[in-house]
């Protein structure tokens, strides 16, 4: 029926027999695998510099073949004020927000999940709304009221604001796993005098813990990635994580160390592909992506 | 990536699970409290600013200049100005162009197209493609740009293997727009090739068989079978990366900065530069409510459109 499955659907099967390109057919085949082939390269090609260019020490904006295969670049950026300092805040961005996001919107998915609310609904369209509305957009009404409160180059006001970014999609998708977990089983705890919170954390918690997982993982690759918001709130060096970071030293170092850009590109985006494999061991593929963020 | 990635079925108890309202339920006060820490940060941090930025279209705030002692109420006069700005009446003609290029024609057709090619495919090549394509979804905005950057560049790669046929050019100099609308196809397309390949994976085969049997061919199976099966698919899919690719900053910025001059200065560049390089927040802000205004009606159109068809 729906077209947009739950995560905990099973991975899609493309049907054997019959397609637009049916594999009974060979010359269609052909040209099938022959159209795929030209995307793989086609999406292969503006990644290659970004690996070669890391290892080579000739690199420039395209990387000669041949030798000067090195790690240099890797260890000319390996030091705190290039490397570690932002992607330590980074890590502390995207992790505080991502607890303060799963905390948050497990508390608000209980009732949401649970009772039966003249506002529920509302509610939930609400969130569904806000998730669509354009961030870029938010970005100069948050500066002028950071500006206004003098909170602009604070951490933890960038963490606060992160998640209130995150929180509408992390209540959806809490909320839809909670409806996973079935009720009955509270009842007993409820029987025996547990109070909402008590059941929330003891029973609901620990049987979604693959949704918590994703949710949690989710939030912190999407702030672990995003530039526009510390580079519109942060604005010392110190306090800057790698997104931010990666694009001062392109400005700046930039056209005389793409070698080193590459490498720290890579070294900023391992943590990311690393991540998404694990929420891909929860979800069941690369295909139910989909699924799973379509709740 | 934006959080505008939801889809279907907004509300709904499960089916077979009673809801707790009989008996001594808790109170509305209790029921509520839960809701309390993520209601109070959205107010504040979300509502808030949405809610600021109507009061501070309407005056003339700025960091510098005649706005910066005394911001004063202006009335409409930052959007009478911007209707008669030619830079951000163009900027809007570019950012339809980049939506309808890069998300509506770009990431919508190619990622139809992968994910039909794809089925009945091996694993095999099934995971290779999926592999490449999400791989480019997954990587951090700033550095798909980057990478788009080294593509693109007079020296970069693209034009060091054109050079052999002789067609080598600086791409982001003589066609900016075409370049940043390129790398947003890269970046995007995986989301739509999972929305298709979702939906098509829900279609029974013998719908397909019946039609071919009939004598349908590839193409009219498609165009008659396929398509008008997965038209909710394709409605969803086309909201969400229209909602998507209207607040795309950063690739631009990188690659271009919204030049040259401003080429390729869609609003969001434009608004930014209002803002933060020349620190008029009025108008900056009133470019920001105008884009909001755009976002919440295609919200809007989603949500109507999932409440339509949800029963």
């Amino acid at each position: 029926m729906s077209t947009l499955a739950p995560a905990r659907s099973a991975p899609p099967r493309a049907p054997r027999s019959l397609s637009v390109t049916s594999p009974r057919r060979s010359p269609a085949r052909f040209f099938a695998l022959l159209a795929l082939a030209v995307v793989v390269i086609a999406f292969v090609a503006p990644m290659l510099w970004l690996i070669m260019g890391s290892l080579h020490r000739d690199a420039g904006l395209s990387v000669p073949f041949g030798a000067g295969w090195t790690l240099d670049n890797y260890s000319k950026v390996m030091n705190a004020t290039t490397l570690w300092t932002p992607l330590r805040n980074s890590l502390i961005l995207a992790g505080c927000s991502a607890i303060l996001t799963v905390i948050a919107s497990s508390l608000a998915a209980y009732p949401l999940s649970r009772y039966q609310m003249r506002f529920r609904r509302m509610f939930l369209y609400t969130i569904v709304f806000s998730t669509g509305l354009p961030l870029t957009a938010v970005m100069v009404p948050v500066y002028v009221m950071f500006a206004h409160f003098n909170i602009t180059d604070s951490i933890w006001a960038t963490v606060l604001f992160m998640s209130a970014t995150s929180l509408p999609f992390g209540i959806w998708m809490m909320k839809n796993f909670m409806d996973g977990v079935p009720v009955t089983l509270e009842e007993a705890a409820w029987c025996d005098g547990a109070g909402w919170f008590q059941s929330l954390r003891r029973i609901v918690m620990p049987l979604m813990a693959p949704g918590v997982a994703v949710v949690t993982i989710f939030t912190f690759v999407v702030q672990w990635g995003d530039f526009f918001i510390p580079f519109i709130l942060l604005l010392s060096p110190g306090k800057q994580p790698a997104s931010v970071g990666i694009y001062t030293f392109f400005s700046q170092y930039g056209a005389v160390a793409y070698g080193q850009l590459a490498a720290f590109s890579v070294l900023y985006t391992i943590p990311i592909i690393l991540l998404y494999g694990v929420l891909g061991k929860f979800l069941g593929g690369a295909f139910s992506f989909a699924g799973g963020l379509k709740g | 990536m934006t959080a505008t990635d939801v889809a279907a079925r907004p509300t709904g108890t499960p089916a077979g699970r009673p809801a707790r309202t009989r008996g001594r339920g808790p109170g509305l006060v209790q029921k509520l409290l839960p809701l309390l820490p993520a209601v109070v940060l959205l107010l504040l941090f979300f509502a808030g600013p949405v809610i600021w930025s109507i009061y501070t279209a309407f005056t003339n705030e700025a960091l510098s200049g005649v706005g910066a002692g005394a911001t004063r109420f202006i009335g409409l006069g930052n959007f009478r100005r911007m209707f008669s700005d030619p830079a951000f009446v163009s900027s809007v003609v570019r950012t339809v162009v980049f939506v309808i290029g890069s998300a509506v024609i770009g990431q919508n057709c190619l990622g139809l197209l992968i994910a039909l090619l794809l089925r009945g495919r091996s694993r095999a090549v099934q995971s290779t493609v999926a592999l490449v394509v999400v791989g480019a979804w997954v990587m951090p905005e700033i550095v798909a740009a980057f990478c788009w950057y080294a593509y693109l560049n007079r020296s970069g790669s693209l034009n060091s293997w054109l050079g052999h046929v002789g067609f080598h050019q600086d791409w982001l100099y003589t066609a900016p727009m075409f370049g940043v609308i390129l790398a947003n196809v890269w970046r995007g397309t995986a989301f739509s090739m999972m929305v298709y390949s979702a939906a098509l994976s829900d279609i029974s085969p013998d719908v397909e068989e019946a039609a071919s049997i009939d004598g349908a061919s590839g193409f009219k199976r498609l165009w008659l079978v396929t398509l008008p099966m997965i038209r909710r698919a394709i409605v969803t899919n086309l909201m969400l990366i229209t909602l998507q690719t209207l607040a795309v900053f950063t690739t631009i910025y990188v690659l271009t900065g919204g030049g040259p001059g401003t080429k390729s200065q869609t609003t969001p560049i434009y608004m930014y530069e209002q803002a933060f390089k020349f620190y008029n927040l009025g108008y900056g802000t009133a470019m920001a409510l105008i884009l909001l205004v755009v976002g919440a009606l295609f919200s809007l159109v989603y949500l109507r459109f999932l409440n339509v068809d949800e029963k």
